[in-house]
């Protein structure tokens, strides 16, 4: 009995140190085996250059110039929203009916597929609001998406915030809104960046929602109603249509790089800036 | 407590920017009801759902095979993955030495920061490949959708396990530690089944973003609207049956698209209420 | 000598529970007030209704009133924040916000507006050299505030409030973590400050009340036992439960 229950043990204990081992082997091996194929293919022209004949030839300039727009546009308008959401939550009511909704509708927005987001922006912005397959249409459909992460974020780092800052501040004869302004605020702002930082990984990352809003077009966006592409539907048109497997390598490639950095520059920027 | 005005202002800005997560909710569920509503009225909510053929030119629409396509795809990587995850974020949690913990955390990270669509694209060729080679079949398959939708959720299902096997007061380990049991004894008999609603709402929450996935499995699936008879037999899935053809539907068509969007929508939105009822219960305990 | 505070029975609740019951009890203008008893007697919740410090907690009520200068606090026209201004808060824990240490003394300037940059700094210094702080940090002003020692960021916390140019400073058993160099020092400033203040000050023991304090309140379990001279209550209280608390023989 004894020794069943040591052995049953050991093999528990291999079970699940196998478990973990695999976990980091399958995500090393998805890496590198993209990158091995892909970071050969980046130079600067292929980060310069305009996509040639659908992205069989050139570079993905004008994919790079989407993302950062699309993905800026998402940002601007969920954070606002979503920070201000953090901040009526944690700091202005008592737990109630109003907050329960809030919390029940953020966290179902959580959940919802990003299929039916583009669903949605496709229909609203783009059909309803008549914005057309564009950038507007893109990075408001993304932000709805984004809006409850940076939520949930932002509320967690203003609740990290210790209590008794609030009382110093409020027994220093400071209002409610000059004490989250000037107290709460700059406290939680390490937490909130990271809440934007995840929501910008994942507007980086997103097709589907992005491809059904902001359309596939390979020239240069130059403005917010122009149609776009984003690297991560591009990347995704070339691999599945048969484009180009050594440009859809190199489109992968920068953007498992890109959520990289900006992880680690991120976190490099708030130690440095951020207390 | 007498406010001044500038805080009462303070309050109603705020609160107006936090009845946005409310209306964006109510939009989309407005805007996706409108849009299929229609047509499964005309073609009527039973022959919607439990309709064979998938035949938009044709003025057909039964999403029956994409029904059964998602929920065998979703199975498959609950069963590739859970297993997994928990064992990974019992070891986070109870095993790990510190310098691997740190090591991990940040890589499960990357993992879900990485986009679908290379997910997609690796299993397209990688697993595709080895599936056609060693197990027949033309590859493009349940099952590759399957270990490709394992690898995704499985950043949510360690996170959420994990959390909720630290977040368990130290006596419980202490207790039965001090009651004679081995350490593994503890996890099995007194952490886990006290974790198990956390464990619960980690395995929803990865059904959920499993049914949810899109651009990843329609690289791996096969997309075929048919019923499978195999895991080995290409199927498509709800989302996918979106993705695919949302692109150039018009009329009928997309109005079907939208109501294949509801069936998605009101699957997930069970998912979500159920993970959201079974973690509100935990807290209240 | 008028009263500064009147308590009149003053009873606070949470969540139902009653923590203070029908407080009575005067507090004069320019007095070293010492509000004695063992913890979890309601003296903190005392001191926090004092500048309605209470009012962020939540399920608390109260009955009774309470008078500054003769006019209630809790009256609809007395906004919380104009009251704190008057009525300044040490709390137990040396709590320094993250910023400079000037900023952490400008703070309640600043939120109250109306200061030019040279009468902040001039009001900065005031209330550093009060706090007998200024020796020390003169120098290094813009440093955060979280590096000073702990004796140094009490004394910061009182020079906040000072710089508020406050009419009662409330101190709760604030020099508990602190070396008697410190204390000494903490105390020492306290007896300046009378001339322009009145105190109230929970001591951390009994010793710091026999040696800085006017008078002395004794509380147990949220009732007012008894009060009067500092002499009379250490050595000739009326109640022997006074007696025995403060010859070490309760708690």
């Amino acid at each position: 009995m004894k020794l069943s229950t040591r052995s049953g043990e050991r093999i528990a204990k291999i079970l699940i140190w196998t478990a973990a081992v695999f976990v980091l082997a399958v995500l090393l091996f998805i890496i590198i085996y993209i990158l091995a194929r892909g970071i050969p293919v980046i130079s600067w022209s292929f980060l310069t250059e305009m996509p040639r004949s659908m992205g069989r030839e050139g570079g993905i300039a004008s994919a790079v110039v989407g993302t950062l727009l699309v993905t800026t546009v998402a940002i601007l308008i969920a954070a606002p929203f979503g920070i201000g959401t953090a901040f009526y939550l944690a700091e202005y009511t008592k737990e109630g009916v109003i907050t329960r909704i809030i919390r029940f509708c953020a966290e179902s927005l959580a959940g919802i597929p990003s299929i039916v987001y583009g669903l949605f922006g496709f229909i609203f912005f783009v059909i309803y609001l008549n914005l057309g397959w564009s950038v507007l249409s893109g990075g408001l459909t993304l932000a709805f998406m984004i809006l409850p992460t940076i939520i949930r974020t932002s509320e967690e780092a203003i609740l990290a915030v210790p209590k008794i800052y609030r009382e110093v501040s409020f027994s220093l004869s400071a209002t409610k809104t000059q004490t989250i302004f000037k107290v709460v605020l700059p406290s939680a702002l390490r937490g909130i960046a990271n809440g934007i930082i995840l929501g910008l990984g994942r507007c980086i990352a997103e097709t589907a929602a992005v491809m059904l809003t902001a359309g596939s077009a390979l020239r240069m966006a130059f403005s917010l109603f122009d149609s776009t592409r984003t690297m991560a539907v591009h990347f995704y048109i070339l691999a599945v249509e048969g484009i180009s497997m050594e440009n859809a390598y190199g489109t992968a490639a920068l953007l498992i790089i890109l959520i990289f950095l900006i992880n680690v520059v991120f976190n490099a920027l708030v130690n440095r800036f951020v207390r | 407590m007498k406010k001044t005005f500038k805080d009462k202002l303070s309050e109603r800005i705020f609160l107006a920017l936090a009845l946005s997560s409310i209306s964006a909710l109510a939009l989309i569920t407005v805007f996706i009801i409108i849009q299929g509503a229609p047509i499964i009225g005309s073609v009527g909510i039973f022959n919607f759902i439990f309709g064979m053929t998938w035949a938009p030119s044709q003025g057909e629409f039964g999403i029956f095979p994409m029904i059964v396509g998602t929920l065998a795809v979703t199975l498959g990587a609950m069963v590739l993955g859970v297993p997994i995850g928990i064992c990974s974020a019992v070891f986070l949690a109870e095993f790990a030495p510190v310098p691997v913990r740190n090591m991990f955390r940040p890589a499960i990270q990357l993992l879900a920061g990485i986009p679908s669509v290379v997910y997609g694209f690796w299993g397209l060729i990688f697993i595709v490949p080895l599936i056609r080679d060693y197990l027949g079949g033309p590859g493009l398959s349940i099952l590759a959708g399957s270990i490709v939708l394992a690898i995704m959720i499985l950043p949510t299902v360690i996170s959420i396990t994990e959390v909720s096997i630290i977040a368990l007061p130290r006596t419980y380990k202490e207790g039965a530690l001090a009651l004679g049991m081995s350490h593994w004894q503890a996890i099995y008999s007194v952490q886990l089944p006290a974790a198990k609603s956390g464990i619960v709402a980690a395995v929803i929450l990865g059904t959920g973003r499993a049914i949810g996935e899109t651009m990843a499995v329609i690289m791996v699936l096969g997309n075929a609207p048919a019923l499978p008879r195999s895991i080995l037999d290409p199927v498509r899935t709800l989302t996918t049956n979106i993705g695919i053809e949302m692109g150039y539907a018009t009329g009928d068509h997309r109005q079907a698209l939208f109501a294949t969007g509801i069936v998605l929508f009101i699957l997930i939105m069970t998912l979500n209420i159920t993970a959201q009822y079974i973690t509100r219960k935990k807290k209240q305990k | 000598m008028h009263s500064k505070f009147e308590i009149i029975n003053f009873s606070f609740y949470y969540n139902e529970k009653r923590v203070l019951n029908s407080l009575n009890l005067n507090i004069r203008a320019n007095e070293i007030l010492s509000v004695l008893g063992p913890a979890n007697s309601g003296i903190t919740t005392l001191l926090r209704a004092l500048n309605r410090l209470s009012d962020l907690d939540r399920g608390v009520r109260f009955e009774g009133d309470i008078l500054l200068d003769g006019k209630s606090i809790f009256a609809p026209d007395v906004s919380a924040t104009a009251l704190r201004r008057r009525v300044g808060m040490v709390f137990e824990v040396p709590t320094p916000l993250p910023i400079s240490i000037y900023e952490n003394i400008a703070y309640g300037l600043k939120v109250n507006g109306k200061m030019s940059k040279n009468q902040i700094s001039e009001r900065v210094e005031y209330a550093l050299r009060k706090a007998a702080l200024w020796d020390e940090v003169k120098d290094r002003q813009h440093i955060p505030a979280m590096s000073l020692s702990g004796g140094q960021q009490q004394r910061m916390c009182i020079a906040r409030v000072i710089a508020l140019n406050p009419e009662v400073i409330l101190i709760d058993r604030s020099c508990s973590g602190l070396d008697p160099i410190s204390t000494a020092k903490f105390e020492e400033s306290l007896v300046e400050l009378k001339e322009q203040v009145t105190v109230v000050l929970a001591p951390h023991n009994v010793q710091q009340a026999s040696r800085i304090s006017d008078r002395i309140a004794f509380i147990l379990m949220g009732d007012l036992v008894e009060e009067g001279p500092c002499e009379k209550i250490l050595t000739t209280p009326d109640d022997k439960r006074t007696y025995d608390y403060v010859t070490g023989r309760f708690g």
